[in-house]
């Protein structure tokens, strides 16, 4: 009695239905009605989510404003390369920028948005193929350094920026080399317009990635100069511009945030920008805008999510009703043999 | 090429042979990683990897870590390299213990108790009863007066019944004492693996005079791994040592086979290795066109102006790299771990026990189990496979008077029994052969009860029924046979056994009565075997008649037979015999020929009739395996009639008006010729008709057709649904199996004797069942079972869901591997084609390892349809045959670049679409996130 009960209690171990592949499994079966409920249920899911995206990706507004070749004066356009390796022309600049709303703005987003809106800046160049283009570039860096500094020495990877003067140069590797030095000042009604730069950049490059006791080391003295210089009094955690620009971008055409406008701008007000027009994107025909944006809760101006959602809801409303249709028409008894291929061959032969 | 053994010659041998040292390993310390590595580079898989893994070191062309393929790649021959260790090491545990194992050698005239690995060719080994035999030997002494001595020789052939061996004549009666310093030579072949031949001649040295050359055959030897039984003590000659043993040569490791599965991923790997390749070519030419027009402008790269001699390779080589990854480097890993798991699967399943014996089913290539569910042809055998191999003798025809037909028992026919009780002469000299026309050993336990230890089941059934009928065969001491009939004793003496071949189809003893002297030829065997040598005037037809009514009723009949000798005829005929055993080339052909010499004009005595069960569930598991398409043929060396009668008992034909047989027979090719093209023919117009054809062909006729209409008579296999071969040898099985598959077909061949070894080997599949003709067939197998019907569950739940999971499996790695490489290369068509990894490495491995390699593995428990549903519909298993999933290679990998591109082009275009216009978003060179603004 007592072996025959262990027996059992054996049999029902969950590793004894393992052997015997009989552990308990929930088999759905997609029957019609199941499908039909689920492609509804999709339906009734995603267009609204992509109805409420929409709605907030239109009410961001947003001014492109390419400057790149309004800012080299009338003279040297003919040959651009030359006019930005000349450090002797200054590269000043100035533009204006009006925040007329678009036309869609008054339709979609009336009564919150009617209120001045919060301006945020942010810098776009765009390169035409983009510094992310060739491995050489993209691994030409070393994160270690970056957050050891000098102490860390297998500098290897930041070939051919790796040291001058057979001393290291902190940061190192193209990425920093090239590092964005067009500067902005933004200028409203007379009055300079408070930009905060700070927090720019991910909490955790800040915290983690870039070190607090880590300054700026011979950087930008060789022959070559490439891009900006830094402050070798700031830690690299602290410079910002330095760490937004670290993070490449896996596309062409990328932004990168500049800084926020914490005031209110008005519909009617114009911006003045005056900037240093230094770095070059003549040479390989890239383009530099300047992008001044409001942000919603879904971030900038993105229709993307929106249609998605919304074509995938339509479609899948759509399916539905084709499914229910035929459903509807071509009905049979769920499980009935007769439609397995073998039977139907003999009815038919 | 011969062996010269010198018995008891210490050191003459020791440097010709090697000692008796085992040795199984494959490796040793020194040689494993090696010749480990070694093997596992010679797949060309392991080597595109090895070369991969090479090129990611070098730092300028690598887009990703070399750890992400180092890592998988340690891994993978870690594993593999471990497996093969830990095997090699638990084979060098058992060599060693068998090789450090005491036995009691002769060494310098004085018995010693050495280990087993020192002994040489020419020792003389000592062996107690139920010892292991340490090497195989040539006997020169038993404990047993006349010489005789038992092994088991399971651990050779499977077989659990007692054999005996005997010391050859020279030694007879030789001192105990004088054992230790015997001398003389043995001249012997040169190792082979033939566990059932040994010709070879002793010769003894002075004193142990004997002018004879004494022949030697297996009867003489004892071999490696043997047990000695029911026998005190024996001594041998050791003639074969170590590695060089019969059993030692015949360890060879069968070729590995290879499913329809695993050739497929073959092919298509090869096929995405070409495409990769292509795709390498295009994108790196492009890419060092881009790099010298455009790169050269983006003065933030710092382009040399003149690099390195290798330059125009670095692109290619970076493209290479990153396709790499098209190749899933995983599949090998988790396909071996699901493979394992399905064969653990059939090991532990409950209803695969056959409760009668309690063996479970047990898979022993865990490599071939998705083949299950492709399979097309079982070839099968018959006697122990479709039936019980349980012989129970039913009827018999003495002299012309059927016994046993009423009742169906000729043991209850009361006819029979008063006969015997009237001791009617032609009775009693029947029931003489049943009983003393054999090799069985009878074995006297202490209470008095006789059992018997035979090797074939016929003879067992007709001791055991003899006995039955007052004829008990009692006693064996050496030559003399000890019967015991109505109360008296009668002796016999063997003077010599004609064994049973197959090709001789009878055996005979030549015996001596002791009371009156007279020597008697004893034969039984096939009909055709005996029949037609009776002697002339005999009337043999209802003998015939007998064994045809025999045979519709599915029993197997065998024929006996007896003729008086002469003193002078014997003598005369003995001295061929004994030349004919003593040489050493075609020894099996000179005997029997030289028994045919004895063998003719016979008194034909009667027919014995024995039943042999079909075992349960046989005929479902033909008929639901036929409704899942398979096609069956019978392989049975039974006679025709009664394979057809089984056939038709176990559905494998149907019987008339539903069903046609087709008989293919005749003697001439011309005869054959034609009755193959009738068949043709009608199975031809036939084919159309829902109807049931099958064809017969016997041994003879098939030797002609293969031989000279090998065409036609392929066209009639693959017309042909259903056939039964009778009358074939083993080799014919085999040839038969490699017919179908030169087709293309996929064969499964079930069997349980060892003259089905050779058409399992040969097969797709091959299925033993162990059953009671031992465990060769079993051993051989890639899979044995219980019983018959076992397999019906073998094929449509095992075979199923592996091949279902695997094909799943497979595909899903092809295609995982594909997508993530499709968007690589739709990437570097942003990144200025020059072979950028969009992915850092460690999303990569963790693409490959976590996300998509052992979640997949899950599918292993992944059931489509319930077993019940499967077993009720077997048609299901029509669509793992037809390949659902194994489409014409070029087909598939068309079909899967085409369908993963677009999807990888949707993904890709969908990253550019989401970031590309994404206000603040920072999209990185990793991950893209968006940054917001608080």
């Amino acid at each position: 009695m007592d072996t025959d009960r262990e027996r059992h209690r054996a049999r029902e171990t969950a590793f004894y239905l393992f052997t015997q592949q009989s552990l308990p499994a929930c088999k759905p079966v997609l029957t019609p009605g199941w499908v039909i409920a689920i492609f509804l249920f999709m339906g009734v899911i995603f267009i609204p989510v992509g109805l409420i995206s929409l709605r907030a990706s239109h009410c961001v507004v947003e001014i492109v404003d390419r400057y790149d070749i309004d800012c080299v004066p009338e003279p040297s356009r003919m040959d651009k390369v030359s006019y930005i390796q000349d450090d002797s022309i200054p590269k000043n600049c100035s533009h204006f920028m009006k925040p007329v709303p678009p036309i869609t703005w008054k339709v979609s987003c009336i009564s919150p948005y009617a209120e001045p809106y919060t301006f945020s800046s942010a810098v776009i160049t765009r390169h035409y193929t983009a510094v992310k283009t060739a491995t050489e570039y993209v691994k030409s860096r070393s994160d270690k350094q970056l957050l050891d500094g000098q102490k860390y020495h297998d500098t290897s990877s930041c070939q051919p920026v790796e040291s001058n003067n057979n001393r290291p140069i902190v940061p190192c590797g193209l990425i920093a080399w090239s590092l964005f030095n067009d500067t902005f000042e933004f200028i409203r009604e007379g009055a300079e317009l408070k930009v905060n730069r700070k927090n720019i950049a991910w909490k955790s490059d800040r915290g983690h990635k870039f070190g607090k006791n880590v300054y700026p080391f011979n950087f930008q003295n060789g022959t070559l100069i490439g891009g900006g210089k830094l402050n070798p009094e700031i830690p690299l955690s602290d410079q910002e511009d330095l760490i937004v620009w670290m993070r490449t971008s896996a596309l062409p055409s990328f932004r990168k945030l500049y800084g926020r406008i914490e005031e209110d701008l008005d519909v009617d007000d114009v911006v003045v920008v005056n900037l240093m027009n230094n770095y070059n994107t003549y040479s390989f025909g890239g383009k530099k805008k300047l992008v001044l944006s409001t942000s919603s809760w879904l971030g900038g101006k993105n229709d993307f999510l929106g249609h998605a959602c919304v074509f995938v809801g339509c479609s899948s409303l759509t399916l539905a009703i084709i499914f229910m249709l035929l459903h509807v028409k071509y009905r049979r008894p769920y499980g009935d043999m007769s439609y397995l291929p073998w039977n139907r061959k003999s009815f038919s032969g | 090429m011969k062996r010269y053994v010198y018995i008891n010659d210490n050191e003459s041998s020791h440097e010709l042979y090697c000692d008796n040292r085992i040795s199984n390993r494959k490796y040793t310390v020194l040689n494993f990683l090696p010749k480990n590595l070694w093997e596992q580079f010679s797949r060309f898989m392991n080597q595109y990897f090895l070369l991969i893994a090479c090129l990611q070191l070098w730092s300028l062309i690598t887009p990703v870590n070399p750890a992400s393929t180092w890592g998988p790649l340690i891994f993978i021959f870690a594993v593999s390299a471990s497996k093969e260790a830990w095997d090699d090491y638990n084979r060098y545990l058992s060599d060693k213990k068998a090789n450090e194992k005491l036995v009691w050698v002769v060494r310098q005239g004085i018995r010693k108790h050495i280990q087993a690995q020192d002994i040489h060719v020419g020792n003389i080994v000592w062996l107690r009863e139920n010892d292991e035999v340490p090497c195989d030997l040539v006997l020169i002494g038993t404990s047993d007066p006349q010489g005789l001595c038992y092994v088991e020789t399971a651990a050779l052939d499977g077989e659990t019944d007692l054999k005996t061996r005997v010391i050859p004549s020279a030694c007879m009666g030789i001192d105990f004492e004088l054992l230790h310093k015997i001398k003389g030579v043995i001249e012997c072949p040169n190792p082979d693996k033939d566990i059932t031949r040994f010709d070879a001649n002793l010769r003894l040295f002075p004193p142990f005079i004997d002018n004879d050359v004494c022949p030697l055959t297996i009867k003489n030897t004892i071999l490696q791994s043997c047990y000695l039984r029911n026998t005190e003590w024996a001594c041998g000659v050791a003639v074969y040592t170590g590695n060089e043993t019969k059993l030692g040569m015949s360890r060879g490791i069968p070729e590995p086979k290879l499913t329809a599965m695993d050739a497929m991923i073959d092919k298509l790997t090869g096929a995405i290795f070409v495409f990769q390749i292509v795709v390498v070519m295009v994108l790196g030419i492009a890419g060092n066109v881009w790099k010298d027009t455009e790169a050269r402008k983006q003065w933030y790269v710092q382009y040399p102006i003149e690099g390195p001699w290798y330059e125009l390779l670095v692109i290619p080589l970076r493209f290479e790299l990153l396709c790499s990854i098209m190749i899933p480097i995983s599949i090998k890993v988790s396909l071996d771990l699901v493979k394992s798991l399905y064969a653990k699967f059939i090991d532990w399943d409950a209803e695969m026990i056959d409760y009668e014996t309690g063996i479970p089913s047990h898979a022993t290539n865990t490599a071939i189990s998705e083949d299950l569910g492709q399979v097309e042809y079982i070839m099968t055998d018959k006697t122990g496979t479709l039936t019980e191999n349980r012989m129970i003798f039913r009827r018999c025809c003495i002299s012309g008077v059927f016994y046993g037909n009423e009742s169906g028992d000729a043991l209850k026919d009361t006819k029979l029994l008063n006969a015997v009780a009237g001791s009617s002469p032609d009775v009693v000299q029947f029931l003489t052969v049943m009983a003393i026309c054999n090799t069985v050993v009878p074995i006297k336990s202490k209470t008095g009860a006789i059992s018997y230890k035979a090797q074939s089941q016929d003879e067992d059934a007709l001791v055991n029924a003899a006995a039955q009928l007052h004829m008990v065969y009692a006693n064996k001491n050496a030559n003399i046979l000890e019967i015991r009939f109505n109360g008296s004793v009668i002796k016999y003496e063997v003077l010599e056994i004609l064994e049973f071949t197959s090709d001789r189809k009878r055996m005979s003893v030549v015996v001596k009565d002791c009371q009156n002297g007279k020597i008697v030829l004893l034969s039984k065997g096939a009909d055709e075997a005996i029949l037609p040598f009776a002697y002339v005037g005999q009337q043999t037809r209802t003998f015939i008649e007998a064994v045809e009514q025999y045979a519709q009723l599915g029993l197997r009949t065998l024929c006996l037979a007896c003729r008086e000798l002469r003193e002078d005829e014997y003598q005369e005929w003995s001295l061929l015999f004994k030349e004919a055993s003593s040489t050493l080339v075609d020894r099996e052909w000179r005997i029997a020929e030289v028994c045919q010499r004895l063998e003719h004009d016979f008194e034909v005595l009667g027919v014995t009739a024995i039943e042999d069960r079909l075992q349960d569930g046989v005929p479902e598991t033909i008929e639901t395996l036929r409704k899942a398409g398979i096609n069956f043929w019978m392989l049975t060396g039974d006679k025709q009639n009664t394979a057809i009668q089984i056939a038709l008992s176990c559905n494998f034909i149907s019987p008339e008006p539903k069903g046609q047989l087709l008989l293919i027979d005749g003697k001439t090719e011309d005869e054959v010729c034609r009755s193959l093209e009738r068949v043709l023919l009608t199975m031809r117009i036939t084919s159309s008709e829902p109807k049931d054809v099958a064809f017969v062909v016997d041994g003879w006729a098939l030797e002609i057709a293969l031989k000279h209409y090998r065409k036609a008579f392929t066209e009639l296999a693959i017309l042909s649904r259903t056939a039964i071969c009778c009358r074939v040898t083993p080799s014919q099985k085999a040839q038969l199996v490699e017919l179908l598959k030169s087709c293309d077909y996929r064969t499964l061949a079930i069997g349980d004797g060892g003259n089905d070894v050779r058409m399992i080997q040969q097969a797709d599949i091959g299925v033993g069942i162990s059953g009671r003709e031992g465990l060769q067939a079993a051993r051989a197998a890639d899979y044995s079972i219980g019983k018959f019907r076992f397999l019906k569950r073998l094929i449509l739940v095992h075979g199923r869901y592996s091949y279902n999971r695997t094909a799943f499996l497979s595909q899903y790695s092809f295609y995982k591997s594909l997508v993530i490489c499709f968007i690589q290369i739709f990437f570097s068509f942003i990144s200025g084609v020059s072979g950028t990894s969009l992915f850092n490495s460690v999303s990569l491995m963790a693409y490959n390892v976590f996300y998509t390699s052992i979640p997949v593995l899950v599918s292993v428990l992944d059931k489509d349809l319930s077993e019940g549903t499967v077993m009720q519909h077997p048609q299901i298993l029509f669509y793992c045959q037809a390949g659902r999933f194994t489409v014409s290679p070029p087909f598939l990998a068309f079909f899967l670049l085409y369908n993963r591109a677009s999807e990888s082009e949707y993904i890709c275009w969908m990253v550019w679409s989401i970031f590309v216009p994404c206000n603040c978003c920072v999209c990185d060179h990793h991950t893209c996130l968006c940054l917001r603004e608080k």
